[in-house]
């Protein structure tokens, strides 16, 4: 594929969206399922797809199939490095979709609550973009947001217009200003010129974050919820989705009602090289996208 | 007619044959004049390993390979025959499944990435005297490598060409425990051509021959137009049926000899659930205690299927083969991730291991991860067993004869947010 274009959205973090270079070879994928992205003689790596499935990536939903596929991920790795210097018109090559999708046909007349820390509201933005654009079919659709602090919140610059589309969004972060020295200055090093905006909604220096601080639990303890019609849908570091999955157990929700999408590493997604597992499953086949009480158990423990 | 037509006939699947020892030098040539590689185990390094094989001759004739925890030791013994040793460190994976391969080939031209074939033009595989014990680790990676949704195909081109030449045990090393795992000794599937060998030792003068399959029966007639390829009576192959079976016998009936090594068996009732339950047993730590993390076990393994993918490309970057390489979840790489590692110590990999062989492979493929074979034991350089590691567990982890924690795992309460 071709990249279409390319953003940052916020230090470190890159959006790429790709076109097919034929454009006959789409193909269709539900929120929540990743591709693997190949850098030929770089390498290749799983990031999830943070587009519309009923659209392109563009802020504006579109009903045809998808032209486009868009990936936002942050530069961490020998592949991510690379794939975040790619500009407009660069060669990607993808295989995909793979995994598991959440279960949105599901929870159709539900309150959805969408728990996102971090990164992980880039594999939960294509599930956000398909709920609102069937917004009508779902009872309501609350984004939890948590960020390490205000600079690192997500996709902030489409806030209003998910609201608009009938989503209600709670962010909370860490810490109210970026003032710890920066333990991932050679990451952001290596990805420079680093050419970014401050998001506008929310202030970046600590003196302007009037929101919450806390963590993404705390959220959902300020939500009037109705436990029986309400689905979680998580996606975070483990810590923070162990912590919400414990809250929304207290607040009554059932573990089959809560949804998470793990991350391992991956050579191939297909269940051939075994890097992903976790447990009895494959991450990559099996997940990304595991019902709670479903892997509960070994999520209960540290080190698998 | 065709003649060919008529004596592949007489050979069909299921039928029994003798063939004179000497005589063995015939199937290879047959084997190699029809384009095959073939492979079979000989003395090198001081252990019976898997390596092309022109000469019946070479195969290890009058050596006796002797096995425990962390020792392989082969001893001189005129009076072995053959195939008398048991498995060495080497099995069928080695080659349909090998150390390193070629995935996927790309060249740039003109900027732009394309796809190129690789060619699959390596000789056909003919192994000889694989054992019950590998068919059943071809069957388990058959199941991992060749599914519905996706195949392999360069296992899976290899797959289709294999010849397989088995061989029933007649010993077992104490380190065996394939009638534990019930796929062993007597082979009984996946092969194209069984030898059994009636008599103790050298002493026999021919091997009596099962036909697994039509391949099998089209290279036995192909023998029989350059020797004599003899008829069995049914006593002789009741006789050779036996063999395998009083070995299995033996097995179950072994028992502890003082100066001798232990023999292992290995107690599969309810293991996946015994396993899963016991997730957080104390046994990881102290068996983190010895074990190096040295991945010999995975490498031995016939089974172990893990494996990591890289890119080599040459200097102007515009030619790139991915290549895949086995792995093993002993590596720190293994379980490596952006944020950490999620097997970040040896108790936690151990643990990976052994669950997963034994435990999470029965939800993966329907079947155990272990044939048995033992060379997970006697190639640990600390000499690690798995049978005594589960024994461990299971001693410890159901002190009132049930379930630790009833048969589902039970979850324990998450951690609390930092």
């Amino acid at each position: 594929m071709v990249v279409a274009a390319a953003a940052w959205e916020i230090p470190g973090v890159r959006t790429l969206d790709l076109a097919f270079r034929d454009p006959g070879q789409g193909f269709v994928f539900e929120p929540g399922q990743f591709t693997m992205l190949c850098l030929p003689g770089i390498g290749e790596c799983a990031i999830s797809i943070a587009s519309d499935p009923g659209g392109g990536p563009s802020r504006a939903p579109r009903a045809d199939a998808p032209t486009l596929l868009s990936h936002t991920f942050r530069a961490v790795g020998n592949v991510t490095h690379p794939l975040a210097r790619l500009v407009a018109g660069d060669e990607v090559v993808v295989r995909g979709p793979f995994g598991s999708a959440w279960p949105l046909e599901t929870l159709r007349n539900r309150d959805v609550v969408i728990a996102a820390g971090g990164l992980g509201l880039a594999s939960m933005r294509s599930a956000i973009l398909h709920l609102l654009r069937h917004r009508a079919a779902y009872r309501s659709v609350t984004i939890l947001h948590g960020a390490k602090h205000p600079g690192e919140l997500l996709f902030t610059a489409d806030y209003q217009a998910w609201r608009e589309a009938g989503a209600t969004i709670l962010t909370i972060v860490d810490r109210p200003a970026d003032d710890r020295p920066a333990t991932s200055a050679m990451s952001e090093a290596c990805v420079a010129p680093v050419a970014w905006a401050a998001p506008a909604a929310v202030g970046c220096g600590g003196a302007s974050w009037s929101g919450p601080v806390g963590f993404v639990p705390a959220l959902l303890d300020t939500l009037d919820l109705s436990p029986r019609d309400t689905s979680i849908l998580c996606c975070g570091p483990e810590p923070m989705m162990k912590a919400v999955v414990a809250r929304a157990s207290d607040r009554g929700i059932a573990a089959h009602d809560i949804w998470i999408s793990m991350e391992r590493n991956m050579a191939c997604a297909a269940g051939f090289c075994g890097l992903c597992q976790f447990g009895p499953a494959f991450v990559c086949r099996d997940g990304p996208v595991f019902r709670h009480d479903r892997i509960a158990p070994f999520l209960a423990v540290a080190g698998l | 007619m065709n003649d060919g037509v008529l004596a592949a006939a007489a050979h069909q699947p299921g039928s029994w044959h003798r063939l004179a020892r000497r005589d063995l030098q015939h199937l290879i040539d047959v084997l190699v004049e029809a384009g095959h590689r073939v492979v079979g185990p000989q003395v090198a390094d001081g252990a019976i390993v898997l390596r092309d094989l022109a000469h019946a001759d070479d195969l290890p004739h009058g050596w006796l390979d002797e096995q425990d925890g962390g020792s392989y030791r082969l001893r001189h013994d005129p009076g072995a025959g053959p195939f008398d040793h048991v498995v060495g460190p080497h099995s069928l994976k080695n080659f349909l499944f090998p150390p390193r391969d070629t995935l996927q080939r790309w060249v740039r031209v003109a900027g732009s990435w394309q796809e190129q074939a690789i060619p699959r033009d390596e000789p056909p595989l003919a192994v000889i005297g694989a054992r019950a014990c590998d068919l059943q680790a071809l069957a388990v990676q058959d199941a991992i490598f060749i599914r519905a949704d996706y195949a392999d195909p360069a296992y899976a081109a290899r797959r289709d060409r294999l010849v397989v030449v088995a061989v029933n045990c007649r010993r077992a090393a104490a380190t065996c425990f394939c009638h534990s795992m019930q796929c062993g000794p007597a082979v009984t599937h996946s092969f194209d051509l069984a030898l059994t060998d009636p008599a103790e030792g050298a002493a026999g003068d021919a091997f009596a021959v099962e036909v697994g399959s039509e391949r099998g029966a089209g290279l036995l007639a192909e023998v029989a137009r350059r020797t004599t390829v003899g008829a069995l009576d049914d006593e002789a192959i009741a006789a050779a049926r036996r063999v395998p079976r009083d070995l299995e016998s033996r097995m179950h009936a072994r028992s502890v000899e003082p100066g001798q090594p232990r023999p292992r068996s290995l107690d599969t009732e309810g293991i996946r659930d015994l396993l899963f339950d016991s997730l957080a047993h104390p046994r990881w730590d102290e068996v983190a205690t010895r074990c190096l993390s040295c991945t010999n076990c995975t490498l031995v393994c016939p089974t172990c299927f893990c494996h990591s993918v890289g890119e080599v490309a040459d200097l102007s970057g515009d030619h790139v083969d991915r290549d895949r390489r086995w792995a093993s979840c002993f590596e720190i790489d293994h379980g490596r991730m952006h944020g950490g590692n999620a097997r970040p110590t040896t108790a936690s990999r151990y643990r990976q291991w052994l669950t997963h062989k034994l435990a999470g492979w029965i939800d993966q493929f329907g079947t155990s991860g272990c044939t048995g074979c033992g060379r997970c034991i006697t190639w640990c350089p600390v000499g690690i067993d798995i049978t005594e590691e589960v024994a461990a567990i299971r001693a410890s982890s159901a002190p009132d004869g049930q379930p630790a924690a009833g048969h589902e795992p039970s979850p324990s309460p998450p951690d609390a947010p930092p």
